[in-house]
Parts: structure tokens; C-alpha cells; sequence
């Protein structure tokens, strides 16, 4: 028996075909196609949630998206538990586990109920105007408190271990909805050969033909034309039918975003299977076919459980088979829930009385709720209900007076009207308009190549919906190139009136009254916030929303959006209009993060980028940092060595021996061609033509501004050859820099650019012992000194390979550094440390990379200059050619901040105790006894210990640096000042004589 | 995501295979070492700004890898046309009415 609600002969689902599932521990049995709230109101579960702020009892509202009230955790397993699903829209499956959320220690009995009797203290702005004072409190205490309050569910603790994919697609026509509207449109496009995409979230097509079983489709049941047509479509090589599939984001130029669900219903998925589907579609034309959304009636306690919208009582009887209750009250300012008092009645329910909030409720309404034997209330209102856990009764009284009397139910359906949906058009950027005599927004003007169709249009009528879709459909298809074709023809019959309703709160929770009336369920906000806002000066709409939170949860307002409209409006004694509609933003409703993140997540985050020689750093110890998204060899600890003691070693071993570094994340460019020296002579401040080739010159690189921009070494191969170096993570901006100023201001340059940094594994060899180490591996190259000076290149061969041999230095050792093509990268590299450790050598990491570079005041880009630092300041002046009529840069270092006196200079620190360590980052001041705020003279760039000096070493920015040399300054700390003094910024062999050796 | 139009390729291609480069139709002055300030300024600092048809440069990063200009409505975020980097600025009035003429 999948419960007692169930109707025999009632809805669409198959009774054998049973599934079991459990709610907060509880099992159930609900049947294939069942949602989870069908299922649970088949046995007549009503209580699902508890709200958001006063913890109240509460049940469905709805029976789709729009639900605001019955959101759950649904657990598969550990890792893969979805908090505030809506039980409207999650299917059950075998074996699927639910739970309620927001209530402690259970959803019967629940302790943070008592906010609802403590209600009158939470008004809207509560928050903003109780948790002021005092200041310091906020973090440690008021904070902590009501975030750990507050939240719907628990999100999983565990990585999801489920997969998403994601697909993009091009298509002539994107049909969102598959109601009777959409697929009337999605059928003539298609019938012209063009490209279709129809989507719908629901699991079956038909929309409100699932529940408005009184319409025929040429003679056909509505729903059952509906799934035909979806299958014909889907059976169309030029048309793709997504269901469980939502657009949630209308993007620019018809860019859509589809989330297409497809195992959330399984109850065994296999692994194969994608959780969910990303659709990113472009579209040539979009016809939107979104429907409506019915709303609520707002009067004192209109939440308990087992008051729901009537399009949800209709579809739990119509499509599901179930009662919604056995004594039903309707409490109506539309004619549509009429139908569903008829259908309820005919199930075998009975309907106590249908309130009618108007004098005249359509014609024939009355005579045949007569025939049905249903009392019909008109001028009447529902002004108050009671029940705990569930509606036991509703207070009914007349609109123009006299007594009110007590009506026993166990149900309350309630319908205030439709509001087309115009989410999507909205989000296109689309300005709705207001329509008077409907009272509703309709889409107005048109921002993207889209169309309205049916009720999301405004168009109530069956008939004129398909004719207007029909006609979409065909215009859309013309307009891509579709073929000549006969429009469908489709009669659409038997359709109840839509039209009809109100806005705002009904008699009894009007301006004069305290009682709770709620407009959005899901964040708790009532009639009576809204207008406390509007008191309290919230003039706009879209300042009552930020105030009250009204339309600011999960449902986005889908069902209280116009509602808290029409009270502001009544509040502020303005129409509805000039209050104005909230902006409507993506995504229609949730996206789960898998979705989006999609295939980028763990390794496919973001690419890490491995030297060749990467295994052998992994074999032999070395702790890795990630520089951009380089992974380079930080330092080569030995058993027993922190990373202290490591660096240490390794420093020392340099400067007494040798050392290898991997240096082949630096930036290589190739510059090639008749004017490459004329070309890079604009884009470094030093002069190229000169240099000859086979030598290295430093340069500098500058913006236009005179800030430097990066450095690197430059080897010039041949006449109209550069081997370009830049820093680590500068190459492709460099590249880009370049090949803007190539592209579009020196266009009549003949040169090329190539990015080779890919192309060049690098072996930094540095030490005494460098050249021995390398020289038997070196063919056809004389590595002496006389023949091979500091600032030389050669090409050749080593171990047997091409080799770019540069004698280089970046620590002040003599060196060089072996550029030889990426795949041989990690041969040549063991062939050195081959004949390397036997001599006492040792691999080094980019810590001792940094330290030694320290010792000789080379300065990093990005580390010891921020992108307001000249040549000058850095102290590289003699960098900059003086006679060059041009150079990227040249006027910006003219300009007067740049020559004026007191600038920031970089010098070198020395602390007072040698063995204090300055922290990068560090302040500096001249009297560190001043008051609060104290003159700051600048800040400490690069820090370390030098093993190689005995003592601490630091680089500063410090205004006016280089006139302090000898001066004390001082570096406040938290808990102590240290004393520094003002030094060159070279700290180890002064007159540079090593990289002769 | 928005299409562009690459004037080298002939085709429209995603937004992210490009990257915006600024306001276009600024020349670098050819006498930089002898300009004033004030010159530096408005070649340097000053942009337009414009709400409306705005001049811009994209670069095809990654595509052709080739800079060139666009005109994009920033009310709208249309862009109206690109072309090739030194082709003459097109009259931004003529390119509001185009903008305009598109949008019925």
C-alpha cells in the first residue's frame, strides 16, 4: 500500500510498482514517479520542515519549483548528502533516505520553536539594530551565535564523489518550458528542419496538463498529447527533448544555462552515469514558455501544514493519486481553484466550503458547485486558522462584517492568482511592463532575440496560447532557415478560467492588525514586516527586500515577489508600479556546485605545470611550492633537516662547492629577424644594438609609466637572434606586451616572437666547482675564462645533446646554465649530478635560489618592486642607455613623482642582533617612540638568514633609503621594536670578484 | 559569455579565447622623449569612458593571437562591429544608429 491517501483510480502512477523510502528514520512506501512530497501526503505526512526563523510546523506549499517550505536532506551516503532539496521536485527511489532540517532535536518536537513565541523581539531589521553594542562582541560572540542558529541543512563533510559533465551546444531554437505552449512551439520549428532544444525541469512534459485534466488536445487528454508530442520530438533527429532539465541563467546573447539532472531519481546509478549535466547552449532564438506561478492567500497563519496552493492539490490528485486531505477548504481570489474543489469533491473528498474573497466568481461556477454540493462563500475571508502540526480548522467571516464562525478542515487550498513567470525574459535583461488591468508584469521590451509565449506572456487562453506559440515556433524556425512547412494544427479544448486575483493581504491581516500573515514562507517574513520597512523609511522595493529578506531565499520570491509588492505599494499610498519589481538574477533556482565546478575540480583545477625534470626532484626528497602554477623544488631536505637546517646546507655547499638548480620555469622568448635588436632597444631601457653576439646583457623592462615591469638576461645568438629570459610567472605577459606594441605600434618591425619557455629544460650549475663539473660533458665549446667570460653564450653540445650554454650568475658564483630542448632535459640534468656528488655538490631548491640572490642584492620583480618602482629606485640606473631617442617608459620616468626627491629607495637592513630575522612586510620607522599612527619610512621586500654571512640580511623600500646608509631605523613589531641599520644591498662579496672564479 | 567576431579569423569565437586591451585609437606619440606632461597625461591616464559606443582593443590570445579594434555599446554590452588594428575609427553616431536599427 504505498498510503492512505492514495486514490484508486486517481492520477497516472502505476500501483504496483512500489518503492520504499525512509523520512527521518521512518520507512514509507511510495510509488515510481511519486515526489517526495506525494509521497509522504499519500501517507499523510504534512509536517516536512520547520521555517527558517520562528521554527514554525510546516508542509508542502506547492507541488514544483516554486516550493518554499519543504526543503530536505537527501542522503545517499556519506559523501553524498544534498541539504534543502525541495521535496516537490526530488523524486523517490529505492531505498532513498530523507531527512527534515532546522529543527533540533526533532521535527515533531522542535526546541527552537520558541523564537516563534519570542517572534514579537525578531522583527524585520532585528538583527541590524540589536547586535550594535558592543562593537567587539559582534565577532567573538553574536556572530558565532546566530550563524550556528541559523542555516537551512547541513552540507556534506565529505568531497562528493559523484561526477558532473557538462556539454556545449549550438542550436537554432531553444524552447524553454514543455507545456502545451512550448511544445506547440518546439513542434512547428521543428517540423522546418531547424535545430531544436526543448527543456523542461520536470521529469515528464505537459506542464499544467498534468493537473488541468479537463483539456483536450485535438480531441486527445491534454497530458497524453503532451507526452506524445514529446516523444515524436525526441524521435526527430533535429530536435533534442531535455527533461530534469532546468534553464537557470540567461546570459548575453542568447547564452543559456541548462542544468540537466539525470541519476538524482535513480536509485543504482551507474558509475558511468554524470550526476548532472551542465548545458551550455547558444542559441539563434529563444522562445520562452515558462508558465505561471500561482500564489498564496496571505492571512493570519496561512502556514501550517496542509495549506498548499490549489495547481499542488490539483496535481497531487490528478497526476499522483493522492488526497491532500479528507475535509478540504478552498480559500480563493481566482476562479482556477474551482476546478480543483470539483476535482477533489468528484475523488470522493469532501470540500466543507469554498471562500471567496470576491462578490462574483465566474460564470457557471456557482450553479455547478451547487450541483457538486459544495457551499461557496462569496464576499467571505479566511482570517485565521488553527492546528499544530497540521490544519485543523479555519476561521471564515464575512468581508463586510458581522460574526466569523469556525470551519473544521484538514486541508485549506488557496489560489490568489497566477504570476506569469518572467524570470528567464528578465534575467535576458528584457524590461518587463506593468499591465493594468491584469494586474501583473508582463514581459515589456525585448534586450535578446527571444519570445514570450503563453502564460508567461500573459496569454490566459488555451487556444490562444497554441496559436501564439505555433506562431513563435514558425517565425523563430523562418528565421533560422527553416524549410517551408505546414504550421501544426492544434485545438486546444476544455480549459478552466485563469484569469483573476489579488495582490497583497486579505481582510483580516490588513494594515490595522499584528497578526502573522505570511508572504515569503522560506526567510519568514510577513505583512506586517513589510510594512514595519516602509515605516521605517524603505521607500524602494528593492531596499524592503535587503530589510525583510522578502524573496532573498532558495524560491527567490517566486511566490512572494508580488505580494510584498502590493503591500509596500499599499503601504506607501503609490501604485504597484512605481514601487517597482526586484531584479530577477540567476539562477532560477539552485545549481548544485558540482555542476558548475564540473570537471574542474582536484587535478583538473587548475593545470599544474611540471619541469622535466620534476621526477627526479620527486625522487630525491625535494619539498615542491607552487609558483603561479608551476610546481618548482623548494628545497632538498636530508634526513633528519627541517627546511631550515636544508637551506642552510645548501647555501653553504653553493658558495664552498657547487650547486644544481632547476631553473626552467624562467620565461624564454624568441626574438628573431632583421630588427630584433631594434626592436627589443624599444622595449627594455638598455641599449642591444651593441651587443654582440654570444655575450649576455641584464635588461629591464619597462611600462609606459616608468614602473618597472620585469627583468631577465638576454643572450643574443645571432645578428637578428635573441634568447629572451623573463621571470617565472612574467612570460606571458611579457610575450603579450611585446607582441602589443610589435602588433600595433611598431608594426613596420620585422620580427618574430616565440614563446620557447616550454621548449629550453634549464640546469643552473653554480659554484666553484661549476666548471669543472660540467666540462667533460661539454663538447665543441671553450668553457675557460679568456674564452668563456661571465655574460657569454654559446651553443653546442653536451652529453650529446644541442645545448644553449649561457655563463650566467644569479648568485654571485660563477656559473652557468645549460639550456638544452625539454626532453632531454631530465638525461642532461642526471649526467651533471652525476659528475656533481662526487665532488660534494648538492641539488638546491628556489629557497636558497632566493637567499643567495639576497646575499648579492639581485633584486625579484614582484618581491622587492611592486609595480611603483623605477630603475632608479632599485638602484639600477646605470641599466637605463642614455642616448636612446626611445624606449617603453622613457616619458614616464620623466615625469615629476618620478624625479622628485624622498622616494622610495631599495637598500639593504642589517639587524642590530644578527640572529633577528625580519619579517617580509614589516614597517619601518625613525622613532619608534612617536604616537600612533606613526610615519611609516617604508617596508622590508625580502628577509632571510644568510648562512654564508653569519648573520640575518634583509632588502627595504625605505624613502630616501640610499641618503639613511649608516642610520638606525627602527621595524615595530607586535611585541617588541628592532633596531636595524641602513646597508648597501650587497652582503657578500662586495666587489662582485666571484663570478670571475 | 559573449561572441566576438575576430576580423583576422572571420569568425565569431567565445569570449574567452580573447582579452581586452583597452580604449583603442590612442597612438603612441612618435616624439615621446619630447612631449609635455600634460600630452603624457592624455596619452597615458585619460580615457573616454563613454556610456555608449565605445572604441576598444581585443587581442585573440588565444586564436590568431592578433590585436584588433571594436565598437561595443556599453549600455547594451553589444558589441556593433571589430575590425582590423588600423583600419580608421568608424563615426560613432552612423554605429548608434546601427546599434539601434539591430536592437528592432
Amino acid at each position: 500500500m504505498s498510503g492512505a491517501n492514495r486514490i484508486a483510480g486517481a492520477g497516472r502512477l502505476t500501483p504496483a510498482r512500489t518503492v520504499r523510502f525512509t523520512f527521518d528514520g521512518d520507512i514509507y512506501t511510495g510509488l515510481e514517479g511519486d515526489t517526495l512530497a506525494s509521497a509522504l501526503i499519500a501517507n499523510g505526512v504534512h509536517l516536512m520542515g520547520r521555517s527558517f526563523k520562528y521554527h514554525r510546523p510546516r508542509g508542502v506549499l506547492g507541488a514544483g519549483a516554486e516550493e518554499p517550505n519543504a526543503l530536505m536532506g537527501i542522503e545517499r551516503d556519506k559523501a553524498r548528502r544534498q541539504p534543502n532539496v525541495r521535496a516537490t521536485v526530488q523524486e523517490v527511489f529505492e531505498g532513498m533516505k530523507a531527512v527534515s532540517q532546522n529543527r533540533w532535536p526533532s521535527l515533531g518536537f522542535d526546541v527552537g520553536a520558541v523564537n516563534d513565541l519570542f517572534s514579537p523581539f525578531f522583527a524585520a531589521g532585528f538583527y541590524y539594530k540589536t547586535f550594535m553594542w558592543p562593537k567587539a562582541a559582534w565577532q567573538k560572540l553574536y556572530e558565532p551565535v546566530i550563524r550556528s542558529a541559523a542555516g537551512l541543512g547541513v552540507s556534506p563533510d565529505e568531497a562528493d564523489t559523484d561526477h558532473y559533465a557538462s556539454r556545449y551546444v549550438h542550436c537554432d531554437v531553444l524552447v524553454i518550458g514543455g507545456g502545451v505552449s512550448g511544445l506547440s512551439a518546439a513542434l512547428a520549428a521543428a517540423r522546418t528542419g531547424v535545430s531544436v532544444i526543448i527543456c523542461d525541469e520536470q521529469a515528464h512534459p505537459g506542464g499544467a496538463l498534468a493537473y488541468e485534466t479537463g483539456v483536450a488536445v485535438n480531441g486527445e487528454p491534454g497530458f497524453d498529447w503532451a507526452v506524445e508530442t514529446a516523444c515524436a520530438l525526441a524521435a526527430m533527429d533535429n530536435v533534442r527533448v531535455l527533461t530534469r532539465t532546468t534553464a537557470f541563467g540567461y546570459y548575453a546573447q542568447n547564452f543559456v544555462g541548462l542544468a540537466e539532472r539525470v541519476t538524482d531519481h535513480l536509485a543504482d546509478p551507474g558509475p558511468e552515469l554524470p550526476r548532472e549535466r551542465l548545458w551550455q547552449v547558444r542559441a539563434k532564438k529563444v522562445i520562452l514558455a515558462t508558465g505561471a506561478i500561482e500564489r498564496h492567500m496571505v492571512f493570519a497563519n496561512n502556514d501550517r501544514p496542509g495549506i498548499m496552493l490549489s495547481s499542488a492539490a490539483r496535481k497531487y490528485l490528478n497526476h499522483y493519486g493522492v488526497a491532500v486531505g479528507t475535509k478540504i477548504g478552498i480559500y480563493t481570489a481566482n476562479d482556477s481553484a474551482y476546478e480543483t474543489a470539483f476535482d477533489l469533491k468528484r475523488a470522493g473528498a469532501s470540500v466543507e466550503a469554498i471562500v471567496d474573497c470576491r462578490d462574483n466568481p465566474g460564470e457557471g461556477l456557482l450553479s455547478k458547485a451547487a450541483d457538486l454540493g459544495i457551499e461557496v462563500l462569496t464576499d467571505h475571508s479566511v482570517i485565521n486558522t488553527s492546528g499544530a502540526r497540521r490544519i485543523s480548522a479555519m476561521t471564515v467571516k464575512r468581508n463586510r462584517g458581522g460574526g466569523s464562525r469556525s470551519v473544521a478542515v484538514d486541508a485549506l487550498i488557496m489560489s490568489a492568482g497566477w504570476t506569469p513567470s518572467v524570470h528567464m525574459f528578465s534575467q535576458s535583461r528584457g524590461k518587463v511592463a506593468w499591465d493594468a488591468e491584469t494586474e501583473r508584469f508582463l514581459p515589456g521590451e525585448y534586450a535578446q532575440d527571444c519570445t514570450s509565449v503563453g502564460a508567461c506572456n500573459g496569454t490566459d487562453e488555451l487556444q490562444a496560447s497554441i496559436d501564439e506559440a505555433v506562431a513563435a515556433g514558425s517565425e523563430a524556425a523562418k528565421a533560422t532557415g527553416g524549410k517551408r512547412a505546414a504550421k501544426p494544427k492544434l485545438k486546444g479544448t476544455g480549459a478552466g478560467n485563469w484569469s483573476g486575483g489579488m495582490a497583497g493581504s486579505t481582510a483580516g491581516a490588513g494594515p490595522d492588525t499584528t497578526v502573522k500573515a505570511f508572504v515569503d514562507f522560506q526567510n519568514d517574513v510577513t505583512a506586517k514586516d513589510i510594512r514595519l520597512a516602509v515605516r521605517e523609511g524603505m521607500h524602494s522595493i528593492e531596499h524592503v527586500k535587503r530589510f525583510t529578506t522578502n524573496g532573498m531565499a532558495s524560491d527567490q520570491g517566486k511566490t512572494s515577489n508580488i505580494h510584498g509588492l502590493a503591500i509596500a505599494a499599499e503601504a506607501l499610498g503609490r501604485d504597484m508600479p512605481e514601487v517597482g519589481l526586484t531584479t530577477f538574477r540567476p539562477p532560477y533556482t539552485p545549481v548544485t556546485f558540482g555542476s558548475i565546478v564540473n570537471h574542474g575540480r582536484g587535478k583538473l583545477f587548475d593545470p599544474a605545470r611540471k619541469t622535466p625534470m620534476h621526477g627526479w626532484e620527486e625522487d630525491h626528497g625535494a619539498v615542491f611550492e607552487d609558483v603561479g602554477q608551476w610546481k618548482r623544488a623548494w628545497f632538498y631536505p636530508r634526513a633528519g633537516e627541517d627546511m631550515h637546517a636544508a637551506v642552510n646546507r645548501e647555501c653553504r655547499t653553493v658558495r664552498e662547492v657547487a650547486g644544481l638548480f632547476d631553473a626552467s620555469t624562467l620565461g624564454k622568448i624568441e626574438v628573431v629577424g632583421p630588427d630584433a635588436a631594434k626592436f627589443l632597444d624599444l622595449m627594455y631601457t638598455n641599449g642591444w644594438q651593441k651587443l654582440k653576439p654570444g655575450r649576455c646583457k641584464y635588461g629591464i623592462m619597462l611600462r609606459e609609466d616608468g614602473f618597472i615591469y620585469d627583468d631577465g638576461v638576454v643572450a643574443r645568438i645571432a645578428e637578428d637572434r635573441f634568447h629572451v629570459t623573463t621571470t617565472t610567472g612574467g612570460a606571458p605577459r611579457v610575450l603579450h606586451h611585446m607582441e602589443d606594441y610589435l602588433q600595433t605600434e611598431f608594426p613596420e618591425l620585422d620580427v618574430w616572437l616565440t614563446s620557447t619557455s616550454e621548449q629550453w629544460a634549464v640546469v643552473a650549475v653554480q659554484g666553484p666547482k661549476a666548471r669543472e663539473i660540467i666540462a667533460p660533458l661539454v663538447e665543441d665549446i671553450d668553457l675557460s675564462n679568456e674564452a668563456m667570460p661571465h655574460m657569454s653564450a654559446r651553443e653546442g653540445r653536451i652529453c650529446g645533446v644541442p645545448t644553449r650554454l649561457f655563463r650566467v650568475s644569479f648568485t654571485g658564483e660563477a656559473g652557468f646554465e645549460v639550456n638544452v630542448p625539454a626532453d632531454y632535459g631530465r638525461a642532461v640534468w642526471e649526467a651533471i649530478w652525476a659528475r656533481a656528488e662526487p665532488l660534494g655538490a648538492c641539488a638546491y631548491g628556489t629557497e636558497t635560489m632566493h637567499v643567495l640572490r639576497a646575499e648579492k642584492g639581485f633584486i625579484i620583480v614582484g618581491q622587492d618592486t611592486d609595480g611603483t618602482v623605477t630603475p632608479q629606485d632599485a638602484g639600477l640606473s646605470w641599466a637605463i642607455a642614455k642616448a636612446k631617442p626611445d624606449f617603453v617608459g622613457i616619458r614616464g620616468l620623466m615625469r615629476p613623482d618620478l624625479v622628485a626627491e624622498g622616494r622610495k629607495q631599495l637598500v639593504g637592513l642589517k639587524t642590530k642582533n644578527p640572529k633577528t630575522v625580519l619579517e617580509e612586510g614589516a614597517q619601518i620607522v625613525a622613532d619608534p617612540n612617536q604616537p600612533v599612527p606613526m610615519k611609516m619610512l617604508g617596508h622590508v621586500t625580502s628577509s632571510y638568514w644568510s648562512e654564508n654571512c653569519g648573520h640575518s640580511i634583509a632588502m627595504a623600500l625605505i624613502a630616501d633609503g640610499r641618503a639613511k646608509t649608516g642610520e638606525t631605523l627602527y621595524v615595530p613589531m607586535p611585541d617588541r621594536t628592532i633596531e636595524v641599520e641602513v646597508t648597501g644591498t650587497v652582503f657578500f662579496d662586495e666587489k662582485g670578484e666571484r663570478v670571475n672564479g | 559569455m559573449l561572441q566576438i567576431y575576430c576580423p583576422y579569423c572571420k569568425e565569431e569565437r567565445p569570449e574567452l579565447e580573447f582579452r581586452h586591451a583597452g580604449e583603442a585609437h590612442i597612438a603612441r606619440p612618435a616624439d615621446m622623449k619630447s612631449i609635455s606632461d600634460e600630452e603624457f597625461e592624455g596619452y597615458f591616464f585619460i580615457r573616454s569612458n563613454p556610456k555608449g559606443i565605445a572604441f576598444e582593443r581585443w587581442r585573440h590570445v588565444h586564436g590568431c593571437g592578433r590585436f584588433f579594434n571594436a565598437a561595443r555599446d556599453t549600455v547594451s554590452d553589444k558589441f556593433i562591429t571589430t575590425y582590423e588594428a588600423g583600419e580608421p575609427k568608424p563615426d560613432a553616431a552612423e554605429l548608434a544608429a546601427k546599434s539601434g536599427e539591430a536592437d528592432k
